[in-house]
């Protein structure tokens, strides 16, 4: 029963637990704490408010330019985040609300509306891509469907801004040009991201959701009347 | 005393094969020799795992512990979640809730029952699209109804997209709740409702159909309505809505109702199914249409944008629903249209005379529908019938 056999096989001790006073016991029972060195360089707690804002900013504008000139890279897919989405929406929904609250009619959608439309929709196209047997995760997809709504907000504020100054049919003509462009914009820029993950005879089943879902968005922007 | 004689020490703890082996006392352990400041189990298991862990990691700590260990000369795990035993527990405890979460995540979430259902090429889709239009005549045999589950699902969001889009041009005001909701609500209401009914009906009268069939051919037959809802809701004719209506709607009912009637024996059960089916199926599309209609005419109407159906179901009152009801149907039968759809259900469509049953029943028949020729053209705009279906600018609701 010495210290050493003790040592060597954990559980040899426990047979004969008590342990006479001639015996030294021998160990070291204090608590190695090495690993709090490293969890310093890598824990974020530690850090400037401002340093992690700006990485995440950086991380979302990054994706941002990404998403306007979309080549297949991976960086959209890799980290992905729901900064930009939320960001988006929100912006969406803020400018196609309240264009005729003060009438009866709903000249514009509410906020919830949009938000409903474009949340619940990327979460079906994702579980619609997942069971066509496609690799990309959940939240991947949702951060790419997401970030692909951002010329469509462009194209919102164009309209908002265009319908400032008049609203005749020319004007109807112009805001037509710019969302159908922003609509296939989106499209073409969520294909590329998503259809990659797909078998490739597959491709068209999953490219008819995405394109449902920013046909409503982009009839809405087209209809918002304020 | 159990260590002292037991030179088979199989095991590293020793095992119980002593105790039992000496058989004289009892085969308890003797407590004496436990010693009391040993502490629990769960202390000398952390401290087994702890010491297990340090032999891994002694290589590498060796060098920069050295000048924690005077620092660190406390009781082991003292110190909160920065202690080695605070971390290893909120280890244990994060692995367990993982499991568990996954555990729940599988068993309620599990999107692969779904899998086979989507296994599905774009042309197939695309060829039954096209078939959901074209019946087929053989009814003595099962016909063959694929089972998927894509084609229907598209098709519905279709429909809500379309049907929202008539709303909004329709300018209708649905003041409990969302314009959203509501497409989204009627929609899979009536592909899930009418699909289970029709199952329940079916299995009544023992049809060869499943859940899974039934949903993909019902689905598969709201292609018709949604070509003719695209069209009608933006092109407001009423000729070629009720063309249309015919046309499409009539031919993907009959295509459902002849998959029906091959998978049924027996003409009562063959007559119930198929005649439900199809008054369902043709009476939603005049629904949709009709509720949703814009009103082109009389500009106080278009506050009223708001439907027959909606204000009965607002008021609460189950007289004026039947009322309603009763003067839709009468709308209907002033263009003789309830008659062909209710009856038409004999499979070689032979005309209501000859039924073999007509005769003996022409007075239950004749009774259940409001009397025809009773009422004149003139009584029906008062009513809010005229906003249904006639566009009168009569502002009476």
């Amino acid at each position: 029963m010495a210290a050493s056999e003790e040592a060597s096989r954990p559980f040899a001790g426990l047979s004969d637990v008590s342990i006479s006073e001639d015996i030294p016991v021998e160990g070291d029972i204090s608590v190695p704490v090495g690993p709090s060195r490293r969890d310093d360089e890598f824990s974020t707690l530690d850090e400037p408010v401002k340093d992690t804002i700006m990485r995440d900013l950086r991380a979302v504008g990054n994706k941002f330019i990404h998403v306007l000139y979309p080549k297949r890279s991976s960086a959209l897919l890799r980290d992905w985040d729901l900064w930009g989405p939320l960001l988006l929406c929100v912006t969406l929904a803020l400018l196609l609300q309240g264009g005729a609250a003060d009438h009866e009619d709903q000249g514009g959608p509410q906020f919830a509306e949009v938000f409903v439309i474009v949340w619940f929709g990327s979460i079906i196209i994702t579980l619609n891509s997942k069971l066509l047997g496609g690799t990309i995760s959940f939240f991947q997809s949702l951060c790419v469907l997401g970030y692909c709504i951002m010329p469509l907000t462009v194209a919102m504020v164009v309209c908002r801004i265009v319908l400032l100054v008049s609203s005749g049919v020319i004007i109807f003509a112009v805001r037509l040009v710019v969302v159908t462009a922003s609509f296939g914009w989106s499209t073409f820029a969520s294909t590329a991201f998503l259809a990659d993950s797909q078998p490739p005879n597959r491709k068209a089943l999953v490219v008819y959701p995405v394109f449902l879902f920013y046909f409503v968005i982009a009839w809405m922007i087209l209809t918002y009347s304020p | 005393m159990s260590s002292g004689s037991g030179s088979r020490n199989t095991e590293p703890w020793g095992s119980f094969d002593d105790n039992l082996i000496q058989g004289g006392g009892s085969a308890v352990i003797d407590m004496e020799n436990m010693d009391d400041t040993s502490g629990s189990s769960f202390e000398d298991m952390g401290e087994m795992h702890q010491r297990m862990k340090e032999e891994e990691e002694v290589a590498a700590e060796a060098a920069a512990t050295e000048d924690d260990v005077a620092d660190d000369g406390e009781f082991l795990g003292m110190k909160g979640l920065k202690g080695q035993l605070g971390r290893q527990v909120a280890d244990e405890v994060w692995q367990a809730g993982k499991r568990q979460a996954s555990k729940a995540f599988n068993l309620y979430a599990n999107i692969d029952i779904l899998r086979p259902y989507f296994d599905v090429e774009p042309v197939q889709v695309r060829n039954r699209l096209i078939e959901s239009l074209i019946p087929v005549r053989m009814i003595n045999f099962p016909q063959k109804i694929a089972g998927e589950l894509y084609g229907p699902l598209m098709l519905v969001f279709t429909l809500v997209a379309i049907l929202l889009h008539g709303m909004k041009t329709s300018g209708t005001v649905i003041r409990e709740g969302t314009l959203m909701g509501t497409a989204i609500g009627t929609c899979f209401g009536y592909w899930l409702g009418v699909s289970a009914f029709i199952y329940f009906l079916a299995y009544l009268v023992n049809a060869q159909i499943t859940m899974l069939q039934m949903l993909s051919l019902l689905g598969y037959g709201l292609f018709g309505p949604c070509i003719v809802l695209l069209v009608t809701y933006n092109i407001h004719f009423h000729f070629l809505f009720y063309g249309l209506w015919l046309l499409l709607g009539g031919l993907s009912t009959l295509r459902m109702v002849a998959a029906l009637l091959s998978r049924t024996v027996g003409q009562t059960p063959r007559l119930l199914l198929c005649g439900t089916m199809a008054l369902l199926h043709m009476l939603f599309l005049l629904y949709l249409h009709f509720n949703y209609h814009t009103i082109v005419e009389g500009q106080n109407q278009k506050h009223r944008g708001r439907s027959l159906w909606f204000s009965c179901c607002r008021s609460g009152a189950v007289r004026s629903a039947r009322r309603a009801l009763s003067r839709w149907f009468l709308c209907l039968c002033s263009n003789n249209f309830a008659l062909s759809v209710t009856m038409e259900t004999s499979t070689k469509f032979r005309p209501m005379t000859e039924l073999p049953d007509f005769h003996e029943h022409r007075d239950v028949v004749i009774e259940a529908l409001p009397p025809i020729g009773s009422q004149q053209p003139g009584e029906l705009t008062g009513n809010t019938c005229s906003q249904v279906g006639h566009m009168t600018p009569v502002s009476s609701c």
